[in-house]
């Protein structure tokens, strides 16, 4: 199978409860937790799409786009 | 189909606090029925009382929200006049175990066919952080400020004991190990067990001093280790984490149809 690759994060703002969890075990530190205690993909560049911010998400707020 | 399909969108942000792994154990079981490919009606999910009952509201499935500790009971009834329909049954460590621990135990040992998923993170969440029967001695509750006296048990061992066919262990740290076991225990005909072990960061976290949701479960990272493994042998206070007991036995409910040929052949 080929590599996927990210074409956007999805991330659901109101959903996200900002628990840092998908920041703290992304594998390549795209992700980060703003101002306003939310998710942002801080450096989507980055993004391997490995899908583990998606996967543990308790609040099913990410979803990784992928082309 | 997308998670969206399988969700109650209109509950959503879900109660839960931030960081709680039952929300990852709800993703992971979306995640398991998504791809099994089960259509969302051919499931009925049934759960008790607490943090993890909640989960059956936030499931598009045929869902039953019931009383504490009875979840089982209520499946055993659903499952035996629809044999046909998948059962899910989640339960928290409390729910299965302290309230629940009759129903748990003699679902298992009529070995019929369905999945009871014990979310276990410790603590009576809900109600306000007493221990439950799985805090373990040594524990810190808001009932037990000078440390908890009652010895826990091990899940996996009491469901081994009394008959579960299909009995499984991950966590909320392992996420494709705990949406593949999930998958495995579906698909097992009989009564199919798994514990996934949960983070609780408002109550037991916090009381216990393990940190926040990631910290804690970086700690399920360290104090795991897969079954069998040389690590278990080393450190005999590593959990293992896997599949411990897949075996047929003969299934209930199969087994009360031949009852019924049985009776109407006598007539």
């Amino acid at each position: 199978m080929p590599k996927a690759k990210l074409k956007e994060h999805k991330i659901n703002r109101r959903w996200c409860k900002g628990c840092g969890i998908c920041a703290h075990f992304c594998p390549k530190n795209v992700l980060e937790i703003d101002k306003d205690e939310k998710a942002v993909a801080a450096r989507p560049e980055d993004c391997i799409a490995c899908r583990l911010c998606e996967l543990r998400c308790p609040d099913l707020a990410i979803e990784i786009i992928t082309e | 189909m997308a998670i969206k399909d399988y969700i109650r969108e209109r509950f959503f942000p879900q109660m839960w606090c931030p960081g709680c792994g039952h929300g990852i154990i709800l993703n992971g079981l979306i995640k398991a029925v998504e791809e099994l490919g089960l259509n969302k009606n051919d499931i009925v999910m049934v759960s008790g009382i607490g943090c993890s009952a909640r989960i059956s509201g936030y499931l598009d499935f045929h869902t039953m929200h019931t009383l504490h500790g009875r979840a089982l009971a209520f499946a055993t009834g659903i499952k035996m006049s629809r044999p046909e329909l998948n059962v899910l049954v989640p339960m928290g460590d409390g729910d299965a175990l302290a309230i629940g621990g009759n129903h748990f135990i003699h679902a298992a040992r009529r070995n019929i066919d369905m999945t009871a998923i014990v979310m276990n993170n410790r603590v009576y969440g809900m109600t306000g952080g007493q221990y439950s029967p799985l805090s373990g001695y040594g524990t810190l509750a808001t009932t037990a400020p000078y440390t908890n006296i009652d010895h826990p048990f091990d899940v996996v061992d009491l469901a081994v004991a009394v008959g579960a066919t299909f009995v499984a262990r991950s966590t909320t740290y392992h996420i494709r190990q705990l949406t593949d076991l999930i998958k495995k225990a579906i698909t097992h005909k009989g009564f199919s067990v798994v514990e996934i072990l949960s983070q609780c960061p408002t109550y037991y976290g916090r009381k216990n001093k393990e940190g926040n949701a990631y910290e804690m479960m970086e700690l399920m990272k360290q104090t795991t280790t897969p079954v069998g493994s040389e690590a278990k042998k080393q450190n005999h206070d590593l959990i293992e984490t896997g599949v411990f007991v897949e075996t047929d036995k003969p299934e209930y409910c199969t087994e009360y149809d031949k009852i019924i040929e049985r009776a109407k052949k006598d007539n």
